[in-house]
C-alpha cells in the first residue's frame, strides 16, 4: 500500500532540513512550497478518508523494536485526520503571516518584533524550518497508532518549539523557552514511567506490544490501570494545558512570536487533549471514569481561572494565551463527559480553538509589528487608523467568545449541551465561561481599537493589512464562518470515531431524553 | 394539548430562506467590497429589506388562503448538527406569528432604511452603517423565523452582534465602544439562561424543534418546567431590557437613532416576547414561570416609567419608554392564552408608534445640531411641522388616545391583567397615567412653550427622505390598531395556543372606561407643571426629591450591577491574578526546580546550557527507558 501518512508527516520535514541549503526569501518560499504540499496532500487523503469504516484507515505498520513491541505504526481515524487538516492549514498560514518577520535586521535597524532591543538569534531560514519541523512531528503524533512512537513525537517536538521561543522571542525568551522545555520534559518523564510500565503489563500478557489495536485488549487490574492513567494523564494534562499545569503556557506565549505562538497553542498543545481521547479513553476507560470527577472539577477550574486570568491580563499574547487555559477547560470537560455530543463537540473545538486562536494571535501580532509593543495600553483606537485590521481582531475576539454563526459556538455549544445531558451541574458552572469570554474578548478589543487614537497609534498605524497578511488572516475567517453554518463535512468524520470510542472501549451510550413518552 | 398540524413548505414557500439570504448575503457582500461600493451600497442596502418585505407580504397572503389548521409551514434547509440522537437542523417555520414579526421587522426596517439615507448622508461610514442594518435584518429574521430553539438563538446572537456594533458605531467615542460592551455584556448574562434553557430541553426531549418540544411539553414535571420557564425568561430579559437585566438599554442610546428606532424600540428588543410566546407550551405547564414573567413585566413597566418622568435627553425619555411598554407585553405574555395574542398587537402598534417617535426624534436632533436635551428644545412646532405632526401621532398612540393603536392593544393588557390579579391590574393601570404624565411632558418640552435653543441653532424640517418614513410610521400608529383589533386574535390564537376571545372594536368594558380617565389625569397633571406659559429651565434644577434622583440615575441600576458584580469581579480578577503569579505559579516552579535539579541554575539558561542539557537528559531517558523495559523483558 502506498505509505500515505509516512509521506504527510515526512514532507514537513524534508522540507525543514533542505533549510540548511537555501538562506533568505528563497527559504521562505521553499518552506511555503513544501507547506502547501504537504496541505494538498492532507486534503487529498481527508477525500481518501471513509468516515463508514471502522478502525484505522491508510495504516501502515512495520516492526521497529522487537524486544519491547515497538511498531512503525501510523493510521488515521476521524479525530486525528481533523488534526492532520488543522496542522496542514496553519503551517502556511503562519509562514505567510510572519513572511517579514524573522529576518535579521539589517545593520543599523534596532527593530524587533515587541519593541525591545533583542534581535533574533537565527535568520528565516531557522524559523521555516523549526515551524516545518512542528509539523512533521505534530502529523506523525496525530497520525501513530503505537504508543511508544507517539510518545517520540509527544516528546521530541518540544524540540523545535523550543528553539521558536528561545530563538525568536522576546524580552524573556530564554526564561520563558527553558520553562516551556522543564515542563513538558517533567510530564514527559511521567509518561515515559507509564509508558514502560504499559510496556511491562504488556509483556506479561504474551508478546510485549505497543500497538493501540493490541493494548486495547489488555485486561489490566483496577490499580495498575489507575496509576497508568494518572501517569498518562498528567503528561497529557500539563500539555493541554490545565490548572494547575498551565503556568508554563502564559510565558511561552507571551514571550513567542505570533506564527510561533499559534504553532504552539494551536497545534502542539492539541497533543495534550488529542491523546486524552486517543489513549486515556481507549486504554484506560474505567480509570477515565473513576477520575472522571476530578478531571471535571479541574476543567470548570480551568474555564473559569483562564477566563479570568484573561480579562486581567495587560499584555496581548498573555491575555491570548489565557483564553487558551480557558478554551482548552472546554476540550477537556467534553472529553470527560462521555456523551457523543459533549466528546466530538470537544473534538471539533480543538479544530476551532486552532482556527480563532490563529486569528487572535495573528492580528495581535499584525498590530504588535505597527505598534512594536504588547502592552494593550500601548493601543487605542486602532479601528480609526486601520480599520480592516482592526475589524479582523474583532473576528478573531469574536470567534472566541463563542458567538454563533462561527465554527466555535458550534463546539462549545455540544460541549456544554452535551455536557449537560450527563451531568447538569458541572454543565451550568462551565456557562459562565460564556460570560467571561465576552468581558475578556470585548474588553481587549475596546482598549485597542476603539476611541479616538493615540498619538502614537496615529504615528505608527499607517498601513491597512498589506496583501500578504490579508492572505493570512482571510482564509482562516472563511473557514471560521463556513464551519459556523456548515460543520457537517468535519462533525460527520469526528462523530463516528468518537461514538466507536464511547461505545466499544468506554462501554457507555448517551442518555435517553428525560420527558419523552413514558419517560415520566 | 393537540400537537399543531405543520406542513411541509412547497412552491413559494420554499424559497422563504431569501428572506434572510437576501440582507444577508448584501451585509457580506457591502463589507467586503470596502470603499468600492461607498456610492451605491446604502442604496442597494435599502433595497434589501424591501424585497425582503415584498417576499414576505407574498407569503402571509398565501397563509391567509390557507385554512386555519393549514398555516404552519415547516421548511427544512439541511442539517446542522447531527451527532447522536440530536438533529438539530437549519430550518425555518412559516406560521401566524412569525409572518406577523416578519412583515413588522421589514416594513418597519425598510422605512428606517430610507430614512438613514439622509440622517446618515453626512457620515463618511454609510456603507458600513447600512451593511450592519442589513446583518441585522437578517439575523431578526432568522430569531423569529427560525423553526427551531438552536437556529433562533443564533438569530438571538446575531441581532445582539448587530447591536453591538451599531451602538458602538462611532467607535472613537468612548462612551458608544463602552455602552456596546456593555449591551453586549448584559445581554450575554441572559444569553447563559438561553445556553443553559437549550441545553435542558436536549436533555428532556432530545430535541430543540419547535414542534418536538410543544408536543412534548406536557411529559414535563412541574419543577422542570418552571426551570426551563424561568431559565427562557433569564433571556428575555437580557435581549428585552426588563430588570434585573434593563441598564444597559438606555446607554444603547450612543448609537445613531435610526439603530435606536429599529433595534432599540421596534424589533430586537421585542425578542424576549417572541420568545416567551413562542414557548408557550412550556409556559402552560407553569403557572409560576408565568407569573413570574408577568411580575417582571409589570415592574419594568413601572421602572421605565419612573425612568420616562425624570430624564432630559429625549431619546432616554423614550428608551425609558419602550422598557415600559415591553413591560406591558411581559405582562400580558406571562397572563397565558389569554393575553398572547395582545402581546404581540402591543408589540405590532408600538413599533410602529415607538419607531415613529423614535426617527421623529433624530429628525429633532437633525434640525438642532444633535442636541438631545429637551431643556434646549421649546417650539419646535414652527420650525417642524411634519415631524410635529407625525410625532403627535404616536404621542396620541402611545398614551392610549381612543380609536389610535395603542388604545386597543394597552387596554386588553390592562384588562387581562385585571382579570389575572387586581393587583397586576391596578399597576398597570397606574402606568398608564404615568406614561401619559411623562409622554406629554416630552411633547410641551420639545414642541410648545417658548424656544431655547442656542442662538447658532437654526431649527429647519428635514428632507423628504426623512419625512416620507415619518409619515408612513405615522399612518401606521394611528390605524394599526383599527386594522388589527378584530382580526389579530383570531389569527394568531391557533398559532400560540391562545384564547384571547373576540375583542370588538365597541366592546366598553368597565376597566376600559377607567383606563381613560386615568390618561387624562396624567396628561392633565404634565400640562399643569410644565405648560401654560411655565418656565423650563435651561440648566436641569437640582432636586432633592429621591424619586427624580433615582428617576435621573436610572433608578440605580448602574450602581447596583457596580456594587454587586464589577466590584467584587474586579477584586475577583485580581485575587486570581495574584494567586497566580505569587502562588501556583511559583509554587509549580518551585516544585519542579527541585524535580528537575536546576533551581540554583536558572540563571544559567541564558548561556545556550539548557539546550545541551535538555538534549542529553532526553537522550538519557531514552536510554534508561529502553535498558529498563529490556531488562524487564530479559
Amino acid at each position: 500500500m502506498f505509505p500515505w501518512l509516512t509521506i504527510l508527516g515526512l514532507l514537513p520535514l524534508i522540507g525543514g532540513l533542505a533549510m540548511i541549503f537555501v538562506r533568505g526569501t528563497a527559504a521562505k518560499q521553499v518552506g511555503l512550497a513544501f507547506s502547501l504540499v504537504t496541505l494538498v496532500l492532507a486534503i487529498i487523503v481527508a477525500f481518501t478518508y471513509n468516515t463508514g469504516t471502522k478502525g484505522f484507515q491508510l495504516a501502515e505498520q512495520a516492526t521497529w523494536i522487537k524486544a519491547i513491541g515497538a511498531h512503525y505504526a501510523l493510521g488515521l481515524d476521524g479525530i486525528g485526520l481533523t488534526l492532520v487538516l488543522l496542522t496542514a492549514f496553519l503551517t502556511p498560514v503562519v509562514l505567510i503571516a510572519s513572511w517579514n518577520d524573522p529576518d535579521l535586521p539589517k545593520p543599523g535597524e534596532p527593530v524587533s518584533p515587541d519593541g525591545t532591543a533583542v534581535t533574533h538569534r537565527w535568520g528565516a531560514h531557522a524559523f521555516v524550518g523549526l515551524i516545518l519541523a512542528t509539523e512533521g512531528f505534530a502529523l506523525f503524533a496525530f497520525t501513530a497508532t503505537d504508543v511508544f512512537l507517539f510518545y517520540l513525537f509527544f516528546e521530541v517536538i518540544l524540540f523545535p518549539m523550543y528553539f521558536l521561543i528561545g530563538g525568536f522571542g522576546g524580552a524573556r525568551r530564554a526564561y520563558a523557552a527553558g520553562k516551556f522545555l522543564l515542563f513538558g520534559l517533567f510530564g514527559g518523564f511521567v509518561m515515559l514511567a507509564a509508558v514502560i510500565g504499559l510496556g511491562i503489563v504488556s509483556a506479561q500478557h504474551g508478546a510485549p506490544s505497543y500497538l493501540l489495536t493490541d493494548l486495547t485488549q489488555l485486561h489490566l487490574s483496577t490499580n495498575v490501570e489507575r496509576w497508568l492513567f494518572v501517569g498518562f494523564m498528567i503528561a497529557f494534562a500539563i500539555k493541554a494545558p490545565m490548572v494547575p499545569f498551565h503556568t508554563w503556557l502564559p510565558d511561552s506565549v507571551e514571550q513567542s512570536t505570533p506564527g510561533g505562538a499559534v504553532m504552539l497553542a494551536g497545534v502542539m498543545d492539541k497533543l495534550g487533549t488529542f491523546a486524552m481521547i486517543r489513549f486515556c479513553l481507549q486504554l484506560f476507560p474505567d480509570a477515565s471514569k473513576w477520575a472522571t470527577p476530578v478531571v471535571m472539577v479541574l476543567a470548570i477550574i480551568s474555564i473559569i481561572y483562564g477566563a479570568l486570568m484573561a480579562i486581567g491580563s495587560k499584555d496581548l499574547h498573555r491575555l491570548i494565551g489565557w483564553t487558551s487555559v480557558s478554551h482548552f477547560g472546554f476540550i477537556v470537560l467534553g472529553i470527560f463527559a462521555f456523551t457523543t455530543q459533549s466528546a466530538s463537540g470537544a473534538t471539533f473545538y480543538m479544530l476551532n480553538h486552532g482556527l480563532s486562536t490563529a486569528a487572535l494571535f495573528l492580528a495581535a501580532g499584525f498590530m504588535i509589528k505597527r505598534r512594536g509593543s504588547r502592552d494593550i495600553s500601548d493601543f487605542g483606537g486602532v479601528v480609526k487608523a486601520t480599520p480592516l485590521l482592526a475589524g479582523l481582531l474583532l473576528f478573531g475576539a469574536l470567534s472566541a467568545l463563542a458567538l454563533p454563526g462561527m465554527s466555535s459556538f458550534i463546539s462549545e455549544f455540544m460541549v456544554l449541551a452535551g455536557t449537560f445531558s450527563r451531568h447538569p451541574i458541572y454543565a451550568v458552572v462551565a456557562t459562565i465561561g460564556i460570560v467571561l469570554a465576552a468581558l475578556y474578548a470585548l474588553i481587549m478589543y475596546q482598549r485597542t481599537a476603539t476611541g479616538v487614537p493615540t498619538a502614537a497609534v496615529t504615528e505608527k498605524f499607517t498601513v491597512d493589512l498589506s496583501g500578504k497578511e490579508r492572505l493570512a488572516l482571510i482564509p482562516v475567517a472563511l473557514v471560521i464562518l463556513v464551519l459556523g453554518f456548515f460543520p457537517k463535512p468535519i462533525l460527520s468524520i469526528i462523530n463516528p470515531t468518537v461514538s466507536d470510542t464511547l461505545t466499544q472501549h468506554v462501554g457507555l451510550t448517551d442518555p435517553q431524553p428525560h420527558a419523552s413518552e413514558g419517560g415520566r | 394539548m393537540t400537537p399543531l398540524e405543520v406542513t411541509q413548505a412547497t412552491g413559494l414557500f420554499s424559497l422563504s430562506w431569501l428572506l434572510i439570504a437576501i440582507p444577508g448575503v448584501i451585509a457580506a457582500l457591502l463589507l467586503v467590497a470596502g470603499k468600492v461600493s461607498n456610492p451605491w451600497g446604502h442604496i442597494l442596502a435599502t433595497l434589501a429589506p424591501i424585497a425582503s418585505f415584498v417576499l414576505a407580504l407574498l407569503l402571509f397572503l398565501q397563509l391567509l388562503g390557507r385554512g386555519v389548521g393549514d398555516r404552519s409551514v415547516n421548511l427544512k434547509l439541511y442539517d446542522w448538527i447531527a451527532v447522536g440522537n440530536w438533529h438539530i437542523e437549519a430550518g425555518l417555520q412559516i406560521d401566524q406569528l412569525s409572518i406577523i414579526f416578519a412583515l413588522l421587522i421589514t416594513s418597519v426596517g425598510s422605512l428606517i432604511h430610507i430614512y438613514s439615507i439622509g440622517y446618515m448622508a453626512h457620515d463618511p461610514n454609510r456603507r458600513r452603517f447600512f451593511a450592519y442594518l442589513n446583518l441585522f435584518i437578517a439575523a431578526m429574521l432568522l430569531l423569529v423565523l427560525a423553526n427551531n430553539y438552536f437556529a433562533l438563538f443564533v438569530g438571538w446572537e446575531g441581532v445582539g452582534l448587530a447591536s453591538y456594533l451599531l451602538i458602538g458605531f462611532w467607535q472613537d467615542r468612548p462612551t458608544a465602544a463602552t455602552a456596546a460592551k456593555k449591551a453586549f455584556v448584559v445581554n450575554r448574562v441572559g444569553d447563559l439562561g438561553m445556553s443553559v434553557g437549550i441545553a435542558f430541553m436536549l436533555y428532556l426531549f432530545g430535541s430543540v424543534q419547535f414542534s418536538d418540544v410543544n408536543a412534548g411539553a406536557a411529559n414535563m414535571t412541574f419543577t422542570q418546567a418552571t426551570i426551563l420557564g424561568l431559565l427562557l425568561l433569564l433571556g428575555a430579559c437580557g435581549k428585552s431590557a426588563q430588570v434585573p437585566l434593563q441598564s444597559w438599554l438606555l446607554d444603547a442610546m450612543e448609537g445613531p437613532t435610526p439603530v435606536s428606532a429599529l433595534i432599540h424600540a421596534a424589533t430586537m428588543v421585542t425578542a424576549g416576547v417572541y420568545l416567551i410566546v413562542r414557548s408557550h407550551a412550556i409556559f402552560a405547564q407553569t403557572e409560576t414561570a408565568a407569573l413570574v414573567v408577568s411580575i417582571i413585566g409589570t415592574v419594568t413597566l413601572l421602572a421605565g416609567a419612573w425612568i420616562g418622568c425624570s430624564k432630559d435627553d429625549i431619546k432616554k425619555v423614550l428608551a425609558g419608554s419602550t422598557m415600559s411598554q415591553i413591560g406591558y407585553m411581559m405582562l400580558a405574555a406571562g397572563i397565558g392564552p389569554a393575553g398572547y395574542a395582545f402581546a404581540i398587537f402591543h408589540l405590532v402598534n408600538h413599533g410602529f408608534f415607538k419607531a415613529n417617535m423614535f426617527l421623529g426624534a433624530g429628525s429633532v436632533m437633525h434640525a438642532t445640531d444633535d442636541d438631545v436635551n429637551m431643556r434646549h428644545y421649546g417650539a419646535l412646532r414652527k420650525a417642524l411641522p411634519i415631524t410635529f405632526v407625525t410625532f403627535g401621532m404616536g404621542y396620541l398612540a402611545i398614551i392610549g388616545f381612543p380609536f389610535l393603536s395603542g388604545y386597543f392593544s394597552k387596554d386588553h393588557i390592562v384588562e387581562a391583567a385585571f382579570d389575572r390579579s387586581w393587583i397586576l391590574g391596578v399597576l398597570a393601570l397606574i402606568g398608564a397615567g404615568v406614561t401619559a404624565f411623562y409622554m406629554t411632558r416630552l411633547m410641551i418640552m420639545t414642541w410648545f412653550g417658548r424656544d431655547r435653543y442656542a442662538d447658532g441653532v437654526h431649527p429647519h424640517e428635514s428632507p423628504l427622505i426623512m419625512t416620507v418614513p415619518l409619515i408612513l410610521l405615522a399612518i401606521g400608529s394611528v390605524f394599526a390598531g383599527l386594522l388589527l383589533n378584530d382580526w389579530i386574535g383570531g389569527w394568531l390564537d391557533p398559532a400560540v395556543g391562545g384564547q384571547s376571545g373576540h375583542s370588538g372594536i365597541f366592546d366598553f368594558s368597565l376597566i376600559g372606561g377607567i383606563t381613560l380617565p386615568v390618561v387624562a389625569i396624567g396628561v392633565v397633571i404634565a400640562i399643569l407643571i410644565f405648560g401654560r406659559g411655565r418656565q423650563i429651565p435651561v440648566e436641569q434644577p437640582a432636586s432633592r426629591s429621591p424619586f427624580t434622583l433615582a428617576g435621573r440615575n436610572d433608578l440605580y441600576g448602574d450602581a447596583i450591577n457596580e456594587a454587586v458584580f464589577m466590584r467584587p469581579g474586579i477584586g475577583l480578577v485580581e485575587g486570581v491574578t495574584k494567586t497566580d503569579t505569587g502562588g501556583v505559579d511559583g509554587a509549580i516552579l518551585g516544585v519542579s526546580g527541585i524535580i528537575a535539579g536546576v533551581g540554583a541554575r536558572l540563571r544559567r539558561w541564558q548561556s545556550g546550557f539548557v539546550r545541551s542539557y535538555a538534549l542529553t537528559m532526553i537522550a538519557g531517558a531514552f536510554l534508561v527507558g529502553i535498558v529498563v523495559v529490556l531488562g524487564r523483558l530479559a
